[in-house]
């Protein structure tokens, strides 16, 4: 199937501005998504509030955008009522990980089989340009306009003490890369977590003077690494890119099925529902 | 011993109920005096391959049985106070993008974290505007467990025949009560199904287009009319509109799809109202009270009767009007501030004969304090 | 039939809800009568006061609380307390030798059986203390058959405890015949 052939033209211009670094996402995503080989009626997109969250209107798969924070609730309910779907994620900073911090890490918690996309642009775009939990010390926006003493998550290691089973890291910069983990990501059978460095030139890079989107993304080459380089060595500040944890664990719907397997022994009740015909 | 005899809780009623229409899906967060409907449900489910969800808290409780109804499955979440007042912004979204669910808020007395293992009525007013916005409400109670049984399964029906969630409001009392229930065979209760999308391969879909009479076909997460689902004002595809004429039509049809068909969705029960000279109304736990009031007054031959209302929102102000025409007095019995009280007044002719009856110190209203306003209002004292 | 209002009192923990549940549960499904249950207590799991009222009647019963009655029951002294006045003249207050120290005389027939004490003596186990009460409240009144309750003893309690349960029923039952 061809890449477009997963977008849903009609509603096509996007909303972003130019030079915004979510269209890069949804480019390596689709890619990823189109090496695999997934059918459009397998797969559903639910994403919650910001610039990021209108992505799930872009693309031709089951789509909802949801409330603020909360799509990993959402999708926790859909893929548990129909474990055979693949559930799909995306999330702004904000959003996932400020509103939405507890349905993050309880959902990495539970190894719930979906993928979590962190499109990490370190703002809040949509209202304007304000702090994120992960926008970091010293920065500035139209909330600290002396600057920044909020510290940032680390997305990867929160992911890994919350029990994600899959966690990921790379930028907008690293196109290939981005599709490479992506895939891997939707592979994986557990929750996983890829954060996306991504840039948004009109409220963060316009605020600290990054400048363009280009300038934006030398930066994401210049200022991060592959996990375990010398470069990092020498560097201790360059941010590891990579997968930092791959790992097998119950996945949650799976050991739901022998919960069930279980209840009913002790009942000796065997009037199981048939399977559902959809249309 | 008839099988189908039981004395139970009324909160396990509400999952015996739930499980009769055929619900598979039940998520949330524990809180009392609501926490025996999940308890229950974390052990029937399993049984009958449902799933059991427990969340991290009430919102995500109901943004899962939201998930779960758009992949066609018959859903529920239970909560009370604190847990419901999280709720009402997932309970918005699923009213904007016409999710069918249930919700239960088994009422729990006083503001605030309140008085948890009390009771109270005080949610009357939240459950129809807690969420922000303009929007129509249905919401739901019953006062002994053969209603809880039948008001649930109807909620389920609502549900599915407006593709909107429902609030059944049900109280602390009842609740935990345990009083005797004959489950209802199957098929002794008409069943109302997903009224589900049927177009073609290749044809173009609306998943917002209601259908002229209307109401609006609903196509699963899974099947073939992939669609998108948002708490944004949308247009017929559901996508992103600011249109200002879609988003008149939009809101129209959310509050008009309810309001139109009142009649259709109001439940209530009359005792002696042909003749009654003073009505009192309630509804809950309360109108246990407010019976018990009625029944003793009409044995020594007062004329007095009960109007008790099974559906409160949207509110059946025509029916209260009808009811209480030749009525001399109207006293309304809530256990809250006079929440219904207002609407009572609304319908009338003459609201300055309505009267309230109500406590809000957590315990449950006896028929002596309904008694001591009755001859208050006739100028007996107390 | 004459309508019972009973008020089970005790704190937290001693089994009292239960009780309470097993008598009306019997009333409905093994005696065809009308019965409702309701409690009030607190946060406390353990300890605090803890209240079940239950009516059995033979008519429908609207108003599920126990303002007056007929029979109430105190294992501990806060319940004892608190309750007492609020008998029905003429009607039956038990309470338990260990727990209760009565301290006035109410217009009502006063049984202080030693109910913990038999428990402990026979059957060594405090956890079957609320069934020893059931078996002295029917032994003492006779509004519900004790085969009604054995019926629901077995559908409620694990096999491995039922028979301590039966036999703390019998032991009530006779100390209640005894105090009759």
């Amino acid at each position: 199937m061809a890449i477009r052939d997963y977008i849903r033209e009609r509603f096509f211009p996007h909303i972003w501005c130019p030079g915004c670094g979510h269209g890069m996402v949804l480019n390596g995503l689709l890619r990823a998504i189109e090496k695999i080989g997934l059918d459009k009626n397998e797969i559903v997109m639910v994403s919650g509030i910001g610039c990021s969250a209108r992505i799930a209107g872009y693309v031709d798969f089951h789509t909802m955008h949801t409330i603020h924070g909360r799509a990993l609730a959402f999708a926790t309910g859909i893929k548990m009522s129909r474990p055979e779907l693949k559930l799909i994620v995306p999330m702004g900073d904000g959003d996932a990980l400020a509103i939405g911090g507890n349905h993050f890490i309880h959902a990495a918690r539970r190894n719930m089989d979906m993928t979590a996309i962190v499109m990490n642009n370190r703002v809040y775009g949509m209202t304007g340009g304000q702090y994120s939990p992960l926008s970091g010390y010293g920065t500035m926006s139209t909330t600290s306009p002396y600057s920044n003493i909020d510290h940032a998550f680390d997305v990867v290691e929160l992911s890994v003490a919350a029990g994600a089973s899959f966690v990921g890291r790379t930028t907008t910069y690293h196109a290939k890369q981005m599709a490479d983990i992506l895939g891997q990501a939707i592979i994986h059978k557990g929750f996983s977590v890829v954060e996306i460095m991504s840039q948004c030139p009109t409220c963060f890079g316009r605020q600290n003077r990054l400048g363009s989107a280009i300038d934006m993304l030398e930066h994401f080459k210049e200022n991060t690494t592959p996990i375990g380089s010398k470069a990092k060595q020498k560097n201790p500040d360059l941010i590891e890119r990579g997968i930092f944890v791959q790992k097998k664990m119950p996945e949650y719907c799976s050991e739901y099925e022998k919960i069930i397997e279980r209840a009913m022994v002790t009942v000796h009740h065997r009037d199981r529902r048939g399977h559902r015909e959809y249309n | 011993m008839n099988e189908n005899l039981k004395f139970i809780q009324g909160n396990e009623v509400c999952v015996e109920a739930a499980l009769y229409t055929g619900l598979d899906f039940f998520a949330g967060y524990p809180i009392t005096p609501s926490t025996e409907i999940m308890e229950h449900m974390a052990k029937r489910l399993p049984k009958i391959g449902g799933k059991f969800l427990q969340m991290e808290d009430e919102i995500a409780s109901l943004c899962a049985i939201i998930g779960a109804s758009l992949t066609g499955h018959k859903v529920m979440t239970a909560t009370s106070g604190p847990g419901f007042s999280l709720m009402q912004e997932a309970l918005g979204y699923a009213i904007v993008a016409e999710i069918p669910c249930v919700i239960v808020n088994v009422q729990r007395g006083g503001s605030s974290t309140g008085i948890p293992t009390h009771v109270g009525q005080g949610d009357v007013m939240q459950a129809r505007w807690g969420t922000h916005g303009d929007h129509a409400i249905i919401v739901m109670t019953a006062s002994n467990h053969q209603d809880v049984f039948a008001i649930t399964v109807d909620a389920f029906n609502l549900a599915e025949t407006y593709r909107t969630p429902v609030i059944l409001l049900f109280d602390e009392v009842v609740g935990h009560m345990r009083e005797r229930i004959f489950i209802p065979k199957k098929g002794e209760i008409p069943l109302v199904e997903r009224l589900r999308a049927s177009v073609k391969r290749g044809v173009d879909f609306h998943p917002y287009l209601p259908r002229e009479d209307g109401r609006l076909p609903i196509s699963d997460f899974g099947g073939v009319n992939r669609h998108n689902v948002t708490g944004l004002a949308h247009d017929m595809w559901g996508f992103p509109s600011d249109n200002p004429q879609v988003v008149h039509g939009l809101i129209r049809h959310l509050v008009d799809k309810i309001q139109n068909n009142t009649h259709k969705i109001a439940k209530y029960k009359e005792y002696y109202l042909q003749d009654a000279r003073t009505i009192l109304i309630s509804y809950g736990s309360a109108a246990r009270s407010a019976l018990h009031v009625v029944e003793n007054r009409r044995s020594r031959g007062e004329k007095l009767g009960l109007l008790e209302l099974q559906t409160l929102w949207p509110f059946p102000y025509y029916l209260v009007q009808e009811k209480c025409a030749d009525a001399k007095y109207v006293v309304v019995v809530e256990m809250n501030m006079g929440q219904i009280l207002q609407a009572v007044k609304v319908s009338v002719d003459r609201p300055e004969r309505v009267f309230l009856a109500n406590r809000i110190d957590g315990v449950f209203i006896t028929p002596t304090d309904i008694r001591n306003i009755l001859r208050l209002i006739e100028g007996k004292g107390v | 039939m004459e309508r019972h209002r009973l008020v089970f009192s005790g704190s937290g923990g001693q089994g009292i809800i239960t009780a309470a549940v097993i008598l009306a549960e019997a009333a409905v499904l093994y005696e065809n009568l009308i019965a409702v249950q309701t409690q009030s207590y607190g946060a406390e799991a353990r300890g605090g006061a803890t209240r079940s009222d239950v009516i059995i009647s033979d008519s429908a019963i609207y108003f599920p609380k126990v303002n007056q009655p007929n029979v109430l029951i105190c294992l501990s002294q806060e319940a004892y307390n608190k309750f007492s006045p609020i008998i029905r003249p003429g009607g039956l207050l038990i309470t338990d030798t260990r727990y209760v120290k009565t301290h006035r005389k109410v217009d009502a027939r006063q049984r202080e059986l030693p109910m913990y004490q038999t428990v402990m003596e026979k059957i060594g186990k405090p956890i079957v203390f609320n069934i020893c009460m059931l078996g002295a409240l029917i032994g003492l009144t006779d509004f519900v058959k004790s085969g009604s309750v054995k019926k629901v003893l077995k559908t409620r309690i694990p096999s491995d405890f039922l028979e301590i349960n039966e036999k703390a029923l019998d032991l009530g039952m006779k100390l209640g015949n005894a105090y009759k």
